[in-house]
């Protein structure tokens, strides 16, 4: 396939990972992919197996389901029991294991949960359901906010008032600042997220060099995009630099997408929230505005969800944080799998856990 | 009461334990298999073998539920006589006789039902079988999806042909008659949710010709199965569950058409994993691999046959591929259904 076949090409992956070999200063040397489309891509192209063994690429808190809390989830199922009440969500949430069921198990028990592939589906099934409540779930980083945004502002228009979202939404730099801040790990560079950084632009993540002195580089998502990534940081490394490169110039402007953030800008304002394995976070999330008030689901629909459980010996919090990995955990593989999973690690099509069970076992 | 299976006792059906993959394996051998079981079942083959009287004869049913009921390239009726011929081909017994039972959801327009049979009609003809007996079945509204059709169907092996011995080799090749992915993609693009705009159409197809004029040129044919729910990638790891060896496929020799791989791309869906419905996957002894391939290439559902990979010594019980990049990656069975991701 054009555009694609070109960054998976045997011959140049190969030259790639013939320079990383050359160049890889004799120590170890960590890089975080942070985001979950990244660890999906290594774990499916089999990168770890190009790369010298002294090179060790760390999952971050980059998936948007994993990062949910359980009280999120809960919170979603809950309004899954709701009568006149349509449920709508990105496929990713169905299967995540909440306190005491999943949303997928909550259809098989007649809850109305809808998979849609973007929000404006979800507006579009509230236009057509007038007597039912049709809530979107909101989980995303910056790179799916703004469509939901979209929708919001658009459900506004039309006066679609069946239409609301529950907002779970997460902003990344916040986590990284905060797992810089924890101290827990070493980290020499930053695989930075291309998705995120195609909205946002590239100058977010200047804190990481300049308060951190840590390289980072904005990066695609093919084999070839990944190993051209740990080049640029290789390079850095080698000559004592620490800056924010960006691989992803094909998709990725300095500037990001100005319409996206002034839709962001209006809709949504940032607020503390929680994230699973590293707790709350000072402006890491996004509220929506008094003015579109009437489309926050828990403003309009209060819910009470059961009190939230979790296993203690998940450490799917752990691995958000890169201080662990899935083959540390005792349920790995034994009681935890993709049948069965306990975190939504194992589950999400972005987990860390999935990515190890899925490939890499 | 007592809890013989080794499930969790608040478990509920799914719609994952319906894809074909993991969570059907193990619904099937945890309660089904562990219920009825007995030698013929044992297998779990596409069709048991049962040896009456001296001859063999192939035995295999299929459900078929689908939505739309007519999408590019066929129609539930076409999947219901090509799967059930499928199965006993892929058996290498010359299919016969089916049965067909029909649960209709009341509502459903006379001429919507006409044309389902009457392409079950020209299947059965084209492919040289007769349906035999029937059941017919009216629910009411709401309580089926339009319609639901089984087929059973019973095929004999021909003069000389035995059932195939499974008697797999580290070193054996792995053959597919064509591009993977056809008929999942097809079937989505279908629906009006997506507003796709495709040429992608279903590879819906009776495989029995095709499998009657390879069988009796090599005896070194180990195995077939027609990949279906659970693409390929499922198929194969149901061929090294439980034995001491393992498959190494090339993601370079797989077969894909293009736009398969771009709604793929743009949906999160590994092609591997996606359903097919005319498609053969064969383990040959690797001195007969270049015969079977050649002769398959001269069958019109055989021109696009490759070799994709071969039956290694280990890592054992492992499906795993040689990816694009270079690198290496087990390919699991596939959990649940393949479901669209956030971004």
């Amino acid at each position: 396939m054009k555009y694609i076949d070109e960054y998976r090409d045997k011959e140049i992956c190969k030259k790639f990972s013939d320079k990383i070999h050359k160049i890889s200063p004799n120590r170890d040397i960590t890089f975080m992919e942070v985001c979950g489309t990244h660890t999906m891509s290594i774990a499916r192209s089999g990168i770890k197996k190009l790369l010298p063994k002294n090179i060790r690429l760390l999952s971050g808190p980059g998936c948007p389901v994993c990062v949910t809390p359980n009280s999120g989830i809960d919170k979603a199922i809950a309004y899954a029991k709701m009568e006149n009440t349509i449920i709508t969500t990105f496929g990713d949430m169905m299967r995540v294991p909440g306190s005491s069921s999943s949303l997928a198990r909550e259809k098989s028990l007649g809850g109305d949960v809808k998979i849609v592939y973007s929000a404006s589906d979800a507006l579009s099934i509230a236009q057509e359901n007038p007597a039912e409540n049709v809530i979107f779930l909101g989980v995303g980083f910056e790179t799916t906010s703004p469509t939901i945004a979209a929708s919001i502002k658009d459900a506004a228009l039309k006066k679609i008032d069946n239409y609301s979202v529950l907002p779970m939404f997460k902003l990344i730099p916040p986590a990284i600042r905060a797992i810089l801040n924890s101290g827990e790990l070493t980290i020499n560079g930053f695989l930075l997220p291309g998705h995120v950084s195609s909205i946002t632009g590239t100058g977010i993540y200047r804190f990481i060099s300049n308060e951190y002195g840590v390289s980072g580089s904005v990066t695609g998502f093919e084999p070839l995009d990944i190993l051209q990534s740990i080049l640029i940081l290789l390079r850095q490394i080698n000559d004592g630099k620490s800056e924010i490169a960006n691989q992803y110039k094909r998709a990725v402007k300095q500037e990001g997408n100005q319409s996206a953030l002034s839709l962001l800008k209006e809709v949504f304002e940032t607020e503390d929230t929680e994230w699973r394995g590293i707790g709350f976070i000072k402006e890491s999330g996004l509220k929506i505005r008094e003015r579109y008030g009437s489309f926050d689901a828990e403003r309009k629909i209060p819910v009470e969800a059961e009190l939230t459980k979790e296993n203690p010996e998940c450490i799917c919090g752990d691995i958000l944080r890169g201080v662990k990995i899935p083959s540390d955990c005792k349920l790995f593989d034994k009681v935890c799998n993709p049948e069965n999973p306990i975190g939504p690690c194992m589950v999400s099509s972005e987990g860390t856990c999935a990515a190890y069970y899925k490939y890499e076992r | 009461m007592q809890h013989t299976i080794n499930m969790k006792d608040n478990e509920i059906i799914t719609l994952s334990h319906g894809s074909g993959g993991k969570l059907t394996n193990n619904l099937i051998k945890k309660l089904f298999l562990k219920k009825f079981n007995n030698p013929k079942l044992q297998p779990l083959e596409d069709a048991a073998i049962l040896n009456i009287s001296g001859s063999y004869l192939a035995f295999t049913t299929d459900t078929f539920t689908v939505d739309p009921l007519f999408f590019p390239g066929g129609d539930i009726g076409k999947l219901a006589i090509c799967g059930t011929i499928n199965d006993l081909a892929v058996m290498g017994a010359k299919p016969l006789y089916l049965s067909c039972g029909m649960v209709i959801e009341e509502g459903l327009k006379l001429d919507t039902l006409k044309k389902i049979v009457d392409s079950m009609r020209k299947m059965a003809e084209a492919t040289g079988i007769e349906i035999v007996t029937g059941d017919t079945k009216v629910v009411e509204k709401g309580k089926g999806d339009k319609i639901f059709i089984n087929t059973s169907g019973i095929g004999i092996f021909g003069e000389g042909i035995k059932p195939l011995e499974n008697n797999f080799q580290p070193g054996d090749k792995i053959i597919i008659n064509g591009t993977i992915g056809d008929h999942g993609i097809a079937v989505l693009s279908a629906r009006q949710e997506f507003g796709f705009e495709t040429d992608i159409v279903s590879d819906s197809a009776p495989l029995n010709g095709l499998v009657s004029e390879i069988l009796p040129i090599a005896p070194g044919i180990r195995f077939m199965r027609d990949p279906t729910r659970g693409g390929l990638a499922t198929t194969l790891n149901e061929i090294v569950e439980g034995k001491d060896f393992g498959i190494l496929i090339d993601e370079e020799k797989i077969p894909i058409r293009e736009s398969v791989k771009g709604i793929c791309e743009i949906l999160g869906f590994d092609p591997l994993y996606v359903a097919n419905e005319g498609k053969v996957v064969l383990i040959v002894d690797q001195k007969d691999a270049n015969r079977v391939l050649e002769k398959m290439r001269t069958h019109p559902l055989g021109k696009e046959s490759r070799i994709i990979g071969k039956v290694v010594s280990e890592p054992i019980e492992r499906v795993c591929l040689k990816t694009r990049a270079g690198g290496t990656r087990i390919v699991d069975m596939m959990v649940g259904e393949q479901l669209p991701r956030i971004c």
